[in-house]
């Protein structure tokens, strides 16, 4: 999405507010996600310094970690991390029904939703799954049981989440920022508070002068998982590690975490009415699968997933998250107008009136023999269609119906159908608007229930063959 | 480059500047020099050694590149591993990377000192240090720590400390840099590698302008140079060979661009000033005073700015004001190509009369844009 993008950016400066990028949402929103709000030490790859995290916007836990250069308070956080994370993820691990496909197969009945506030912080949550699945739970490095078990969680949240049709582990700026456009760069988009600044803004300012007072590191603090240097230097230098100042700590760290707190709430109520796109559900439904088949081999005795994919995981996996890309983009085109106008814009999908159909029009194809319904529809369109004849197209309106595109003269675009013309079928009418792309929302899609074993371990299988060794376990995690 | 020992004499940037002393360079803020490589105001605040910080600030804008002290303590932490019992560390990696069979290695120390004298005299016995090993090849490998090197930037010199000159490996010489970014499971943070080897380059291209000053070879400086940065979550050095020939060619060019800061100078007001007028720590120049005159350089803001340079929400709050498309972004202005103004493209979304032909091509565009949107949104 590009032209389109640019077009409703210039909109939203001389609106003074962001643009619907979209008119459904194209992403579950969960009843209950938690928030996630995580902070690490300056100059540390993992170690934590705080959280606010809960799926209660009244009632945010506070962790903190006093010292976060000791060992064993980090683990005292992991630990209590691991309280409310894993917990909130049984209450839904717990559940699950068999599929009524012709194979049938485990399914959650929902998921957990775990929204943290930039790619950052997905990052660090990936980190924390790495620093921790290895730990063990006995012997002379032993940490408090739901730890590892916290890793394993986080691990499998991320590696879901870099499926782009996932929902289980999201960024919240990635979420705005698919379904509106602000007035301002994708740099600064980054921040979470002036991108809601632009979408949002109080009452009696503009988006721009509403993201310039947000940018304020003292009114809106970084949504971490890094701190502002000056906060570092001021506030938390003093506190850390000294004695006696738990309360006084507990509360800078509050103040700090509140505000993004607040702004993630903020973003879920403005997310929440948008009307849930029709290829959502179906999507869900893949993470619903995908949690209990790792449930099963949690129970199972699986091992925790490796250091690194061997390399044909790696290139399976690349393609896989091709795979969904492809047809994560194409869902969305075909639930939404707005997105496929962009499409339209760059010539490779198209919107018209039928105005002719030659219904009953059989052809013998090349290398066969019997002659075959082949119907030809022409559409009158003003779109600058950039399309080669030949390539195949769908429309939104009747997807499984294939079609290639015939010619282009003037503007009628002639195209014959191939496809989906049996029983119970409609063709398009005269008179009807009609759009077609150059897109398949079925086409890349991983078959939704892959053997086990040929199934990569993101979504449940077998995992790479590491067995972690004690060295992992002993890792000093400075 | 020219001049390097005609520095600090009255010039046409003294004049710029005022009589503040021209602010530290380090290689971070030299790799930094090149991040908008098109942009004269930059070029000329670098170059005349102006303090951007305070500049920002006394515009009225908050100066956003602190350090975290955290950051600075575990710096300090995990060199003093890396470079604990002579270097062990580091010759256990650059026998691993470089694939040698190091049995023992000397290991030299310059004192620190602190002022300016000082600095000459380290820089002196680091040149002396490096002509006696490149000239004895038969030596064994050598770590050097704390190196001083010297490079010009527009007519000034910088002084440079490298962590540890590695040499003699192979006959060549390697720049090793220490970091703390973690390197888990073998990946690492692009941007932070990036980054890593921007600053690497400087000590690189300072190394080669030595040996060239020498009338050695060059290429004898690696254009590999060592990263080391913990493994995993451990505080166990592990280490990356980087290539950093493309951050040197930036930073060639750039520095070459600095050179020839007159041409820039040629074009400005007669008389211009960035004088902040210090009265002890207090600027007392009047702010918009000074923000006229910043403004007289030309500047080339881009939200990439926002990363790299301390002047980034003075020059944005200016390209905003003036509806500056390249603003919102490069893609923005690409797609949009040939409109001078946000306000242009506003006119020509609703439907007002096109007042070039060169702007008919892109208010066709807009236009069928706006249909295609209002059709998806009806
Ligand atoms: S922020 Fe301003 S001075 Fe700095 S590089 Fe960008 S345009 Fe130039």
């Amino acid at each position: 999405m590009s032209l389109l993008r640019s077009y409703l950016k210039v909109a939203a400066v001389r609106d003074g507010r962001a643009q619907r990028a979209t008119t459904v949402r194209h992403v579950h929103l969960a009843d209950a996600p938690l928030v996630f709000v995580p902070l690490r030490l300056a100059g540390e790859a993992a170690a934590p310094l705080a959280a606010m995290v809960g799926d209660d916007r009244a009632h945010p836990h506070l962790l903190v970690v006093t010292n976060p250069r000791n060992r064993d308070e980090r683990f005292a956080f992991m630990a209590e991390l691991a309280e409310v994370v894993v917990s909130y993820i049984e209450r839904f691990t717990t559940q699950v029904e068999m599929s009524d496909t012709r194979t049938p197969y485990e399914r959650c009945l929902d998921a957990p939703q775990i929204l943290v506030p930039n790619p950052a912080g997905v990052a660090f949550t990936r980190l924390l799954g790495r620093s921790t699945r290895f730990r063990k739970i006995e012997g002379p490095h032993a940490v408090p049981p739901r730890v590892p078990l916290l890793g394993r969680w986080l691990t499998f949240l991320h590696d879901r989440s870099e499926f782009a049709d996932s929902a289980m582990l999201l960024a919240m700026t990635g979420l705005l920022s698919e379904h509106w456009v602000t007035g301002q760069s994708a740099a600064e988009d980054a921040k979470l508070s002036t991108q809601l600044a632009w979408i949002d803004p109080p009452h009696g300012l503009t988006g721009a002068e509403a993201a310039v007072q947000a940018e304020d590191p003292l009114r809106s603090p970084p949504a971490g998982p890094d701190t502002d240097p000056g906060f570092d230097h001021a506030v938390l230098q003093p506190l850390i590690g000294g004695y006696g100042v738990t309360a006084q700590l507990r509360e800078a760290l509050h103040e700090q975490l509140e505000p993004t707190w607040n702004d993630m709430w903020q973003a879920v109520d403005l997310l929440r009415p948008l009307p849930e796109g029709a290829s959502v559900a179906a999507r869900w439904e893949r993470d619903r699968a995908a949690l209990a088949w790792h449930q099963r081999w949690l129970t199972d005795g699986g091992l925790p997933q490796g250091r690194l994919d061997s390399a044909v995981a790696a290139a399976r996996r690349l393609a896989t998250l091709e795979a969904a890309q492809q047809s994560y983009e194409a869902n969305r085109a075909f639930d939404d107008p707005l997105v496929m106008a962009d499409y339209r814009a760059a010539g490779v999908a198209f919107a018209g009136r039928v105005i002719a159909v030659e219904a009953d029009r059989k052809i013998t194809p090349p290398g066969g023999k019997r002659a075959v319904l082949r119907p030809l529809v022409s559409v009158r369109t003003d779109d600058s269609v950039r399309l080669s004849p030949g390539t195949r197209l769908l429309s939104p309106a009747r997807p499984k119906q294939k079609a290639h595109l015939e010619s282009v003269e003037g503007d009628v675009a002639v195209l014959q159908l191939n496809g989906g013309l049996g029983k119970g079928t409609t063709l398009p009418g005269v008179g009807e608007i009609i759009c077609y792309a150059d897109l398949d929302p079925e086409g890349h899609r991983h078959p939704s229930l892959p053997d086990l074993a040929d199934t990569p371990w993101t979504h449940g299988g077998p995992p790479a063959e590491y067995v972690p060794t004690d060295e992992d376990a002993q890792e000093v995690w400075s | 480059m020219s001049g390097l020992d005609t520095w600090r004499g009255p010039n046409r940037l003294d004049a710029l500047r005022g009589p503040s002393k021209p602010v530290d360079h380090n290689a971070r803020s030299i790799a930094a020099l090149a991040a908008n490589p098109a942009c004269q105001r930059r070029a000329i605040l670098d170059a005349a050694g102006i303090d951007k910080g305070s500049t920002i600030q006394h515009l009225g804008y908050p100066h956003q590149f602190g350090q975290s002290p955290f950051a600075l303590a575990r710096q300090e932490q995990f060199k003093a591993i890396v470079k604990a019992h002579g270097g062990a560390h580091i010759l256990r990696l650059l026998r691993e990377l470089l694939h040698l069979s190091v049995e023992e290695a000397g290991y030299h120390n310059v004192e620190d000192a602190a002022d300016d004298n000082g600095r000459a005299v380290r820089h002196r016995h680091t040149r002396t240090v490096l002509r006696s090993a490149a000239e004895q090849p038969e030596h064994a490998a050598t770590l050097f720590d704390d190196p001083l090197l010297k490079l010009n930037v527009a007519g000034y010199d910088v002084y440079l400390e490298p962590d540890v000159i590695a040499f003699q490996v192979g006959r060549q010489f390697h720049v090793v840099a220490i970091k703390t970014f973690a390197v888990v499971d073998g990946q690492a943070d692009t941007p932070k590698v990036s980054a890593a080897a921007r600053e690497a380059a400087v000590y690189v291209h300072a190394l080669r302008e030595l040996f060239s000053s020498l009338g050695l070879d060059p290429a004898r400086v690696a254009h590999d140079v060592v990263l080391i940065c913990p493994k995993d979550f451990m505080n166990f050095p592990t280490a990356a060979l980087v290539d950093v020939r493309h951050p040197l060619e930036v930073l060639r060019r750039q520095l070459e661009r600095l050179s020839r800061i007159d041409d820039i100078l040629d074009e400005l007001p007669p008389g211009l000033s960035l004088d902040l007028r210090m009265e002890g720590k207090t600027p007392t120049r009047p702010a918009a005073e000074l923000a006229a005159a910043v403004s007289a350089l030309e500047a080339r803001y881009a939200p990439e700015c926002l990363a790299v340079c301390e002047m980034a929400y003075f020059c944005r709050a200016e390209a905003r004001a003036c509806g500056s498309l390249e603003a919102l972004g490069r893609t923005v202005r690409d797609d949009l190509g040939g409109l001078e103004s946000i306000d242009t493209a506003i006119h020509l979304i609703s439907g007002d009369p096109v007042c070039s032909p060169e702007q008919d091509a892109i208010a066709t565009r807009l236009q069928y844009l706006r249909r295609l949107h209002d059709e998806a949104v009806a």
